[in-house]
């Protein structure tokens, strides 16, 4: 039940935000995340915005992951 | 799809399991203490791909398993209520109570209603003025700020028809209680990475520091939980146990400060009871004082039978650690996910339903005790 997925901010009104979900635009709720902006990243659970994505932090994790990847040879 | 994709790549997948296979190691057990953890790692073969040394035990961390009989039996008598609506998650519906489930008191005629979001059971308290619509608040710190912002809002909207039955729970406090309980050698916890947005690593900091255990913080695709395993199995090596957090993308040390926010506001920390563990020390959410008039606990007179336990159902020790499946009688046999006998059984995220689910690709060996293959290769499942 603690499932929570990454999902793109497309338009913010208030504290409310259409956000991209598999393609599709869904209503979601930003009361918690006020300060995310157009075009962040957020986790999606239960219809509310939990947090936002650490672009910075994501990309850090995914250059060791390719680098791990590099030594596989593949 | 941006922030998984990058988190699924094969060949990173295999260079982390070879760094895992080539660690010397003792026989190590490992937690994962969520649900939704359980899953992933059964999703993606992890098992599969792990020493035979290294054991992956669940947890507590599902949240409609949890769920005691007494208050399941609780939001049933109040949806025979013919003045309430009843709103919870899906997950709840087929949960086996003492007597019954919602879904069957539903058949026969209550007003019960599944919702994605609070806020839809929000709407329909809008929608239906003269009834009372009451949410059934099940689940962890992920889910406990979205009850709160909720009723918040019913407050600022003066929406006076929504009411609220608190089942929610706090993860530490339930590590806390099966550290003490010793029934279980843990050498080190996956910690929700959900549950861990909003409260930040703090809140585990005892676990190191009172009890020697590494923690880390995981992310739900493969290459996380690979990569929070190598970084457990370091900790131990190393003998330096702390709270590391690998899900780093999500996962900021002081948490989600406005979520932490509204739920002190709107909650205050209580004692609570969890199926197969019991009482726990300040480990549920009720309704502070200030709210107490949304609580349905205080606005209804629910009037139950005494709780009763299901037969032969041993998700108490499957819920503890203590044991799998397989050591229950009924498991694929009088007890599956068409006909749960227990809620280990009904929750997509319950222990039994993800062996049941897993099990014919051959998943679950590694926890029956069937020898696994050492340095086999590696795939990780899409
Ligand atoms: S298999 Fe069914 S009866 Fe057995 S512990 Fe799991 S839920 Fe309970």
């Amino acid at each position: 039940m603690c499932l929570a997925v990454p999902v793109r901010v497309l338009q913010i009104d208030s504290l409310e935000a259409l956000v991209e979900v598999g393609g599709l635009a869904r209503q979601a709720s930003i009361m918690l995340v006020p300060d995310v902006q157009v075009g962040d990243y957020v986790l999606l659970h239960a219809g509310f915005a939990i947090q936002k994505l650490d672009e910075k932090e994501a990309e850090e994790t995914i250059r060791l992951f390719e680098e791990i990847a590099e030594g596989m040879g593949d | 799809m941006r922030f998984i994709d990058e988190f699924r790549n094969s060949a990173a997948g295999r260079g982390l399991a070879l760094r895992i296979q080539e660690k010397k190691v003792r026989p190590t057990n490992l937690m994962e203490v969520c649900g939704t953890h359980t899953v992933a790692i059964f999703k993606h073969g992890i098992r599969q791909i792990l020493p035979e040394k290294i054991n992956l035990l669940s947890g507590p961390g599902c949240p409609v398993c949890v769920t005691p009989n007494a208050d399941i039996d609780k939001a049933i008598a109040l949806a025979k209520n013919a003045q309430v609506i009843l709103t919870t998650f899906g997950d709840m519906m087929k949960v086996p109570g003492s007597y019954s489930s919602l879904s069957q008191v539903k058949a026969v005629g209550a007003d019960i209603r599944v919702v994605y979001s609070i806020l839809d059971a929000l709407k329909i308290a809008e929608n239906n003025s003269r009834k009372s619509v009451v949410f059934l608040g099940v689940g962890f710190e992920t889910t406990s700020p979205t009850t709160a912002s909720a009723i918040l809002e019913a407050e600022r909207l003066g929406i006076d028809n929504f009411f609220f039955l608190s089942v929610h729970k706090l993860i530490p406090p339930a590590m806390r209680a099966l550290l003490d309980s010793d029934e279980v050698h843990i050498d080190g916890f996956i910690c929700p990475g959900h549950v861990s947005t909003i409260i930040g690593s703090q809140p585990y900091e005892f676990i190191p520091r009172e009890y020697g255990i590494p923690c880390v913080i995981a992310g739900f695709e493969p290459l996380d939980i690979l990569q929070a395993i190598d970084m457990l199995l370091e900790q131990i090596s190393a003998e330096e146990p702390r709270v590391d957090i690998q899900y780093r993308r999500a996962v900021r040390k002081e948490g989600n400060p406005i979520a932490l926010k509204y739920l002190s506001t709107v909650f205050d920390v209580t004692d609570a009871r969890w199926r197969g563990i019991g009482i726990i020390p300040k480990s549920g959410l009720k309704l502070g004082q200030r709210y107490e008039r949304v609580d349905a606990d205080c606005a209804f007179k629910i009037v139950t039978r005494p709780p009763k336990e299901a037969a032969g159902c041993c998700c108490g020790d499957i819920l503890r650690g203590v044991s799998t499946p397989h050591e229950c009688g009924l498991f694929a046999k009088a007890c599956t996910p068409e006909h749960p006998v227990g809620p280990c059984m009904v929750s997509t995220e319950g222990t039994c339903s993800v062996w049941y689910l897993y099990e014919e690709e051959g998943e679950a060996l590694s926890q029956t005790g069937e020898p696994q293959a050492n340095n086999k290769p590696v795939t990780l499942k899409e």
